[in-house]
């Protein structure tokens, strides 16, 4: 066993770990912290398997930027945990979920090529970088006009209706002081279901 | 020489196995969204693996893909999950009974 085998084995454990504790916890900004771990993890991965610009990618843009996007999501939601474990939610899924990986394992293991050791190899991120502007500049192109739609969306979604006459009730019971977004939004709701 | 193949892919099933489980099991629409990341994050993995194993290096521009995908998606989703709570103060889907009359 090579040393490149033990670093691999030892970077799955941890993102199997993880990955487990995330999914599993019921508070899910414990979940978003394991879960940063489990792509540190991945990116560490990446950088063995020889992609060092995708490794970095991955630091940056999972563990970095999509993960504090769900933390402030989080915090803005204020949603205290109402779940509980019970059997009837978590046997079938794990059922499931088991059912699934034995599938998969039988069939990755019935592939004769699956034993193939695999060859250590590098692509630079300059080689990289031109070999996708090279062959699949268009569809770089697309992601960009797919992340301006995403973003155009979110704008939409985020805007609130102006002319509401909930808002009107909820100015009314805040006085002058201005209430956040959060708060905001909880008030009118308080307020829907006084009036229900 | 690193791993055989197959440990890699197994490697990418039981995160993609435990994606699955987060993604049906819980009933707050947050951890479901952490349930598809977690699923993408696994899918990364196969691509790269296989890209090492073929040494092409269309492999690592699918996992480029799916890095923006994901992000789009998740952002979306959030957004939609923040409009959600706005209409109906929470984010338990069991909870969304507007449409019933």
């Amino acid at each position: 066993m090579t040393l490149y085998a033990v670093i691999f084995y030892v970077l799955g454990v941890v993102i199997l770990t993880a990955t487990g504790f995330a999914v599993t916890r019921r508070q899910p900004v414990h979940a978003v912290l394991y879960l940063i771990v489990a792509f540190l993890g991945t990116g560490a991965l990446f950088l063995l398997l020889g992609a060092p610009l995708l490794a970095a990618f991955v630091v940056i843009v999972y563990a970095g930027a999509i993960m504090v996007l769900v933390l402030f999501v989080i915090m803005i939601l204020q949603q205290s945990p109402r779940e509980s474990g019970l059997l009837s939610e978590w046997g079938p899924a794990t059922l499931l979920g088991i059912v699934f990986l034995a599938v998969a394992v039988a069939m990755l293991f019935k592939d004769p090529g699956s034993g193939i050791v695999l060859k250590g190899a590098v692509a630079r991120p300059r080689d990289f970088g031109r070999f996708l502007f090279d062959r699949y500049w268009l569809a770089v192109e697309i992601l960009s006009v797919l992340l301006l739609v995403a973003l155009v969306a979110i704008i939409q979604l985020g805007k609130r209706r102006e002319a509401d006459g909930e808002d009107d009730t909820v100015r009314n019971l805040n006085g002058a002081s201005h209430p956040t977004a959060g708060q905001r939004s909880i008030i009118s709701n308080e307020v829907k279901e006084g009036h229900q | 020489m690193i791993v055989p193949l197959s440990h890699v892919f197994l490697l990418a099933g039981i995160t993609f196995a435990m994606g699955l489980v987060c993604l049906v099991a819980h009933r707050n629409l947050v951890m479901t969204l952490i349930g598809v990341e977690v699923m993408m994050n696994a899918a990364a993995i196969a691509f790269v693996a296989a890209s090492l194993r073929w040494q092409l290096m269309e492999g690592q521009a699918f996992v480029l893909f799916i890095l923006a995908v994901s992000a789009a998606e998740i952002s979306l989703g959030l957004m939609l999950v923040i409009s959600l709570y706005r209409r109906t103060g929470s984010v338990d889907p069991d909870r969304y009974d507007i449409l019933k009359w």
